[in-house]
């Protein structure tokens, strides 16, 4: 396969789990603005969740102050930030463009689909449009495009590059909301363990679809250390950071033996791994969630870097 | 008002091949048929069978209308088209040899030296070389019109890229799938060979130091070029790689993709890109699409590049004029398609005829295409006619006239019905180890009232051409 081809599915499938990550986010914010602060008002937790979208900058130049409606318009409509969900559906039906004839007829529908409705509610004028529509829309189109690609494509290499940039989005992306749960939300380390904290751990599962799941899971009160828990080392959550990890390296795994030569890119993924399966919660906060998430990250960017080098710049030898 | 050939009724009466369409449009109410137009749109929509037109705002990606209404040859009709079409292709190709070569046909006075190698698609980077089997243009299309039941004359020939064979294929996909009956009740040839035949000839030209089954790709400029769609079409349907200069790089005599599993060899390369931009080293060094290096590997026989360069020094609008003598100069053959009566505004009494009849003739610029730069006189107002006057006479050069032609017509849907509208067809013919033509081509179509351009550009839409069987 072309290394062009390669990176462009890998795109596609990066920029469709950041538009999902985006309305979640967006969601959690009108949640929260729902909720009575304290003393009066409301509480506003859109500075932090422009923080955790790491648009805070472009968006203070842009519009100055947080206001839900600018910020709803920047992180959904907005083309100059590169990360709005518009942002990364056009750019996700471009790349499937460009790809064309390595995607079938299912999978172009739905991201060529996703492209013409959202242009359609681009439209719209927006006092017509309800926050939830657009998050759930988003959450929806997702769903199609991640369906159309397990019911229709090709197992083969395009495959595996498709769901290695789900996976590595998926990883960063969670690591990035708890990590802004952790250090930016929360005002000093004296909250730990208070009521606020507590609040705040469910705003983060319910942004992650899996407040429901949590309960069944763990049940009893919410504790930081079980959702550390939950959320990195727990392989029965799709989005724990153990579960990412692992779909990365099984992708890695297959191109592997499709390609009957394995690199640092497969030996990588596999240290995290295995890191992350003997790790206990107990260990992080030994560490410091902050210090941890942090090196995770870095962890990420650096595997992606490798995948890069070994596959996608077309320097392979 | 010019009389002008219907290719269905004739003086009242339905003509033969037309025969079985006309209760087909009997039995198609006008609901019916709006719902089939939408249908037709939606399939072309879903397909992404758009062109896509950046930079001009609104939706990049347009469609080519539809009409529905089939164009029709009788196998006799063909059988004599085919002919012509092989022949003119024939002769194209030794011409291009010829004048990368010795050159006999100048030697001889046939066609002057300072049309050939004062031309600006003529490359001196390939004088000398012959590509594999001398072929120089693997894909000939021959634009062709009509003006009677046995006059067809032929408009221009395109010896380099000629785009719109995606809608040959797709216009006929999508005609059997919404009227299939109509395909039970005539006996149409299938078209659907065309992908296998071209990567037959593309094979076939595969360059001599390559010693296996030759790996093919299609080059294209990139996905904002308008015919990025027709690309990745024959792409797929050939089964080969679509890429892109950054794709490939120079390495040891030989042309490379990069792949996901290293370096891949390429012998031969169907460019969808002009000349200029194939190799920075050797033509424009400002560009970004083409692969340096690329043109020594081609001379050193390390890879073939279809069409080769330099062939559109036999497709521009001056050299048109000389093709039927180059038929008879190189086949020996009388041309069985005729050309269009061609005055040549670098001739000084050309140039007096065509001043003095603007308002009646066409005419069109040298290297001009798509339909611009031209002016159709009897449909011009007196000032246009001035202004084209003007541009004329500061670079003679530049322009060539023709008459305007009484192209045929077609029955086409319009809104009111069912009208007639003009036509021309480009067939693509195919140049390889064999010449292959299948039995069909694009139909053109000016959808406007009384016009005669028929390109996209201007107004113009797409018909299923067919050819029936005996």
């Amino acid at each position: 396969m072309l290394s062009r081809t390669a990176e462009n599915l890998f795109w596609i499938a990066r920029y469709i789990e950041r538009a999902e990550t985006m309305s979640r986010l967006l969601e959690v914010g009108a949640r929260i603005a729902l909720i009575p602060s304290s003393g009066h008002g409301y509480r506003s937790e859109w500075e932090s969740l422009l923080q955790a979208s790491g648009t805070a900058e472009g968006f203070a130049e842009k519009y100055g102050d947080p206001i839900q409606r600018n910020i709803e318009s920047y992180l959904f409509f907005d083309r100059d930030n590169p990360s709005s969900v518009i942002s990364c559906i056009e750019r996700a039906r471009e790349n499937g463009r460009i790809v064309r004839t390595a995607l079938t007829a299912q999978v172009w529908d739905a991201l060529n689909m996703a492209f013409q409705e959202i242009r359609q509610l681009e439209r719209k004028p927006r006092s017509e449009i309800e926050l939830t529509e657009l998050t759930e829309w988003t959450m929806r189109q997702s769903a199609l495009v991640r369906g159309a690609i397990e019911a229709t494509l090709l197992r083969n290499d395009g495959y595996d590059f498709l769901n290695l940039g789900f996976a590595l989005e998926r990883a960063d992306n969670t690591a990035r909301l708890i990590d802004v749960k952790y250090y930016v939300l929360l005002p000093a380390v004296d909250f730990v363990g208070t009521g606020l904290d507590n609040y705040q751990w469910q705003v983060l599962l319910r942004a992650l679809s899996a407040h429901r799941a949590f309960h069944w899971a763990y049940g009893g009160e919410i504790t930081a250390a079980k959702i550390a828990d939950f959320l990195i080392l727990n392989r029965q959550s799709p989005r724990a950071l153990i579960a990412a990890i692992t779909a990365a390296s099984d992708s890695l795994e297959a191109l592997a033996e499709a390609y009957g030569k394995s690199g640092p890119e497969q030996m990588r993924a596999r240290a995290l791994v295995a890191e992350l399966a003997e790790l206990r919660a107990e260990e992080i906060f030994e560490e410091g969630l902050h210090e941890f998430l942090t090196r995770f990250i870095r962890d990420v960017g650096e595997l992606s870097d490798m995948v890069y080098n070994a596959y996608l710049s077309g320097e392979a030898r | 008002m010019t009389d002008y050939f219907n290719e269905m009724y004739e003086t009242g009466k339905v003509r033969a091949p037309y025969a079985r369409l006309e209760n087909w449009t009997k039995c198609m109410p006008a609901e019916l048929r709006q719902m089939k137009q939408a249908e037709a749109e939606a399939l072309f929509r879903r397909i992404g069978i758009t062109f896509a037109v950046y930079g001009e705002g609104g939706d990049p990606d347009r469609l080519i209308p539809f009409d529905m209404f089939p164009r029709v040859f009788a196998q006799a009709e063909w059988r004599k088209l085919e002919k012509g079409i092989k022949q003119r292709a024939r002769a194209l190709n030794a011409f291009l040899l010829d004048v990368y070569g010795r050159a006999e046909i100048v030697k001889a006075g046939k066609v002057p030296a300072a049309l050939v190698y004062q031309n600006e698609a003529y490359e001196r980077a390939v004088a000398g070389f012959t590509p594999p089997r001398g072929i120089y243009s693997h894909i000939v299309g021959i634009d062709i019109v009509r003006t009677g039941p046995d006059e067809f004359f032929v408009l221009e020939d395109n010896c380099r890229t000629p785009s719109g064979v995606s809608y040959m294929l797709e216009n006929r996909e999508i005609m059997m799938r919404m009227f299939p009956q109509l395909f039970r009740e005539n006996r149409i040839e299938p078209v659907d060979g065309y992908a296998d035949a071209l990567r037959r000839t593309l094979a076939s030209v595969a360059p001599a130091k390559c010693d296996r089954e030759p790996t093919l790709a299609i080059l294209t400029p990139g996905h904002f070029n308008s015919a990025y769609y027709e690309h990745s079409f024959l792409a797929d349907l050939m089964g080969v790689e679509l890429v892109e200069g950054q794709d490939l790089f120079v390495e040891g005599g030989f042309v490379w993709m990069r792949t996901t599993e290293g370096p891949k060899k390429l012998d031969v390369i169907y460019r969808r890109l002009d000349d200029a931009f194939l190799d920075p080293l050797c033509f424009r060094p400002d560009s970004m699409l083409g692969v340096p290096g690329l043109m020594d590997v081609y001379r050193s026989g390390g890879v073939t590049i279809c069409s080769a360069p330099g062939a559109g020094v036999a497709d521009d609008k001056a050299i048109y004029t000389y093709v039927p003598e180059m038929v008879r100069f190189y086949l020996g053959e009388e041309p069985i398609l005729q050309n269009v009566q061609t005055w040549q505004c670098a001739k000084p009494d050309d140039l007096k005829y065509v001043l003095e009849h603007l308002a009646e003739i066409v005419v069109k610029e040298v290297h001009g295409s798509g339909g611009y730069g031209m002016l159709v006189g009897p449909k011009s107002t007196k000032e246009q006619i001035e202004t084209f006057r003007a541009k004329i006479e500061a670079n003679p050069d530049n322009y060539i006239a023709q008459p305007t032609l009484a192209l045929s017509t077609t029955p086409t849907f319009v809104e009111e019905g069912i009208a007639p509208r003009h036509v021309d067809l480009r067939p693509y013919c195919l140049v390889g180890e064999k010449i292959e033509l299948v039995p069909g081509g694009l139909t053109r179509v000016a959808l406007k009232d009384g016009s005669l351009v028929v390109n996209s550009s201007q107004g113009g839409g797409v018909k299923d051409t067919w050819v029936l069987a005996e």
